[in-house]
């Protein structure tokens, strides 16, 4: 179990070896990892029909309590199955689309590593590592919208993506910690028998709130739904896979997942009533105006997402039964339909439905796939998507109060998703063909028979319902019950009813829209109207708004002018010590202790300030350098003056060294030019000497202190008594810190090999000039 | 004494920043050598001084006794004093390496990378 599901990333990993050799004329054979996968998954399904719980553990960070716990029930199953069934088709389907694209191997590891990630979410029972592989998906979605990574609007699409499920993911995390120390245990499976305890304490509202903006983030609810749209950028398999069938529908999981846990609770329900309603309109009627083949499967991808939430949120045995079918219905039709897409960009180059037409006399396999997954799509019988149909208005009538509204709300989003439906499935391949698609010509099988595969399979379970019902719906919702039941079995008629009606309401009204609404530039307009008002704009600004504050305050700090850091260091620096001697410190100067002054270090001190002045403010360079070293002779008597000989020998000759080294390069030096204004250097001049005063005083403040000598005592009695040595100085250098000495010298002769190599290196063309 | 060295300290630092404000690489690296030099005599001074005692035991004794200069912040010094030598050395050499390839001393003009010569 553990080698299944991370599969995927030992694929990807062994790729920079493999993936040349398979990229030109194998890439097919990357197909048999999710084929196997899918063939393994579907070998446990008796098992999960028979109600047992499969869970496989494998240790990994025990002492923190994250492991890796896979747990195969209902609900994992049947999302195991879509991720490796529909991986299976995409992985094929690509092996065509991006035939001799250089980069076919890098793109099969990215969708690789996000099928191994998304069936670790989907398997584990640890948080924790569900959190760990949910982000996993995230990272990988990036990397495979921002694909065509030349192109600007993929890079701006996948940062976009990244960073609303991000946000949304660390959201998660929080959620998850606060869920795991509420009800005691990181592992599903032992939340759901802590459910009181959870829903009882006052920490609930918050798990809630991490959790749905989580989960809403990932599945592009209401209002994070922006990003979805712009995911489409990615390639057609990308959409298919992560965008409609498996990705987004990870939030949907997740709040499956919980049911059992923070379910059946007041906030839990209205909540995702509120906002799954919401979405599902809002997204549907947006929907019917995008001339964008892409753009309109997106748009009816988040209304279907919301129709999920809405769903989950009703949280009846109906509502949740007719979530687990809705699932399967919807990724059934909305892959063929993404990849019906992508074969029509493919062949003819555009995605734009008011200029597509008549394709099915050029590709009639693709028009069957394409009319078979609008009629799921439409809920016409005998479609699977009938069943669906049926059993989301079974549900939203038997709700009580408000089932009205609700169904209401639900017939309308699903004409809309009815009219992109037909947009997408027929319109492209009905009527006329234009003059300009005549020479298209039927692609290759590799790209047309998984559409057909997966449209056939939303009409053969809609035949057979007999086929899913008990194998793969009842585990689902037993799952998210968390009891197991018999209590129905899916059909495709129900007799006259209510919800008949309803149905016939809906695709009457559904396909008069597709009459009467014709797509236009005109209608595209009227839409983007509202742009201005959109969540995706006001992010937009808001993100903007964060750019121009940061890049207007790193110009201002970060501007890479090394004297403002210096300056800005240095300001900081003196506020708070002039702050601190004004405010804190009692400022005295115990004269006793000071040792008296004689007159040859009165004039040592004042060659030296004499010297001092003329390297600040000489127009030579030779005289500063000059004075400089004076400086340096001066120091050299004051350690000799106050019993510090080796002090007053090194610095004497490594003074003596550097003005040598400073007057031997001097003629290949600059003018000593004086390059600021008279304003900055005044400025300068203040500001160094209120610096150059504070120092002092401090100085002299310390000097007020008692000593601690310690350390100095120590050496002095151990010197000799330890080393053997009677210049203590010595001692400490070469046996006391004998260690720090040694890497001294590293860094001298690394200094050294520096100085050398810049005195004979040649620069080759720049120098000649 | 010690007033005076104060005072000579804080003239160093004043002199050091002052010179490392300004934009000429050559100036910048005199700022830095004079803060050196600064620094090392705070930390002796800090140590207090004494006059005539250096920290060497005599010939005739074991261990160092009565009032003996402090042998610490020499160790300290005598390292960064080598040190800055090194930084010094390599700091000289760059800067006659640039001139001689950007033919400028001035830090503003020095914002090119390699592409923009």
């Amino acid at each position: 179990m553990l080698l299944s599901v991370l599969s995927g990333f030992i694929l990807a990993a062994s790729l920079p070896l493999i993936g040349k050799y398979l990229k030109e004329k194998w890439a097919i054979l990357f197909s048999l990892l999710p084929l196997s996968l899918f063939i393994y998954f579907l070998s446990f399904q008796p098992d999960i029909s028979d109600d047992k719980n499969l869970l496989f553990s494998y240790n990994w960070v025990p002492s923190i309590g994250v492991d890796f716990n896979f747990h195969l029930d209902g609900l994992s199953l049947l999302f195991t199955l879509l991720i490796t069934g529909i991986g299976s088709l995409v992985f094929i389907y690509t092996a065509a689309y991006l035939k001799g694209h250089p980069y076919l191997d890098r793109f099969y590891g990215y969708l690789a590593m996000f099928m191994s990630s998304m069936l670790g979410l989907v398997l584990s029972d640890n948080i924790i590592t569900l959190f760990i592989f949910w982000e996993l998906t995230s990272i990988s979605s990036f990397f495979l919208i921002g694909f065509n990574n030349d192109s600007e609007a993929s890079r701006k699409s996948s940062l976009l993506a990244l960073g609303v499920t991000g946000f949304g993911g660390l959201f998660l995390l929080a959620g998850m910690v606060v869920l795991g120390y509420v009800g005691g245990s990181y592992s599903i499976l032992e939340l759901m028998n802590a459910t009181d305890l959870i829903q009882s304490h006052p920490l609930f509202v918050s798990i809630l709130v991490l959790v749905f903006i989580g989960a809403f983030t990932k599945s592009a609810q209401f209002p994070f739904h922006f990003w979805l749209p712009g995911a489409m950028k990615a390639p057609t398999p990308v959409s298919t896979y992560l965008h409609s069938a498996t990705m987004v529908k990870a939030g949907i999981y997740l709040l499956a997942r919980f049911t059992p846990v923070l379910g059946a609770h007041e906030y839990w329900n209205s909540t995702l009533i509120i906002v799954g309603c919401i979405t599902m309109v809002y997204a549907g009627i947006h929907a019917i105006f995008r001339l964008d083949l892409k753009g309109i499967l997106a748009y009816s991808t988040i209304s279907a997402l919301g129709i999920l939430v809405f769903l989950i949120g009703l949280g009846t045995d109906d509502a949740l039964l007719a979530a687990a079918v809705f699932i399967l219905v919807h990724a059934l039709y909305k892959a063929t339909l993404f990849l019906v897409t992508g074969i029509i960009d493919h062949e003819t180059g555009t995605r734009d439905v008011s200029k597509l037409s008549g394709l099915n006399k050029v590709m009639l396999p693709v028009g069957i796939a394409a009319g078979l997954a609008a009629l799921s799509n439409a809920g016409i019988p005998p479609s699977f998507g009938f069943v669906g149909k049926d059993l989301i208005y079974e549900a939203t009538l038997h709700i009580g109060d408000w089932a009205y509204l609700l169904t209401g709300a639900a017939v309308i989003t699903n004409i809309c998703l009815l009219f992109a439906g037909f947009l997408a499935g027929f319109k492209p391949f009905l009527g006329k063909l234009p003059v300009t698609y005549e020479n298209v010509h039927l692609p290759s099988p590799l790209l047309y028979v998984p559409p057909l595969i997966l449209a056939s399979l939303g009409i053969l379970f809609g035949i057979l319902p007999l086929l899913v019902d008990d194998s793969l719906i009842k585990p689902v919702v037993a799952a998210m019950l968390n009891t197991s039941s018999d209590f129905f079995h899916l059909q495709l008629w129900h007799g006259w009813s209510t919800v008949l009606l309803l149905s016939s309401i809906t695709i009457g009204g559904g396909v008069g829209l597709y009459f009467i609404l014709n797509p236009s530039e005109g209608l595209l307009t009227k839409a983007t109207r509202f742009e201005p008002i959109s969540p995706l704009s006001i992010t937009g600004k808001i993100t903007g708004l964060f750019h121009g504050i940061s890049q207007g305050y790193t110009s201002v700090i970060q501007n890479g002018y090394l004297r403002y850091y210096v300056i800005t260091i240095l300001v900081f620096l003196s506020f708070l010590l002039g702050y601190k001697i004004f405010q804190g410190i009692d400022l005295y100067l115990n004269v006793a202790t000071l040792s008296e002054i004689t007159i040859y270090e009165v004039i040592v001190l004042g060659i030296m300030a004499v010297s001092i002045v003329y390297t600040v403010f000489t127009k030579s360079r030779l005289v500063a350098v000059a004075s400089m070293g004076v400086i340096g002779y001066c120091i050299c008597l004051v350690f000799l003056f106050y019993s510090a000989p080796d002090l007053a020998m090194t610095q004497f000759s490594i003074d003596t060294l550097t003005v040598i080294l400073f007057v031997l390069v001097l003629y290949n030096l600059p003018k000593y030019l004086k390059l600021s204004d008279t304003g900055s250097r005044v400025r300068d001049g203040l500001l160094a000497l209120i610096f150059g005063g504070l120092i002092s005083l401090l100085t002299l403040e310390v000097l007020n202190e008692p000593l601690e000598r310690e350390i100095s005592a120590y050496y002095a009695e151990t010197a000799y008594k330890l080393a053997k040595g009677k210049n203590v100085v010595n001692v400490i250098l070469v046996d006391f810190r004998g260690s720090d000495t040694m890497v001294e010298i590293i860094v001298l002769a690394i200094a050294a090999i520096g100085v050398f190599s810049l005195l004979k290196l040649r620069l080759k063309s720049i120098e000649k000039e | 004494m010690e007033l005076l060295l104060v005072v000579i300290i804080g003239l160093l630092y004043a002199a050091g920043i002052y010179m490392m404000l300004r934009r000429s690489l050559l100036k910048l690296i005199i700022g830095l050598i004079l803060l050196g030099n600064g620094a090392n005599m705070l930390i002796f001074l800090l140590g207090r001084i004494v006059k005539g005692k250096p920290p060497i035991i005599d010939a005739s004794e074991s261990i160092l006794s009565g009032i003996y200069a402090d042998p610490v912040p020499q160790a300290l010094i005598l390292t960064a004093i080598v040190i800055s030598f090194g930084l010094q050395s390599f700091a000289i050499i760059l800067i006659k390496r640039a001139y001689k390839v950007v033919k400028t001393d001035d830090l503003d003009e020095m914002n090119a990378t390699d592409e923009d010569l």
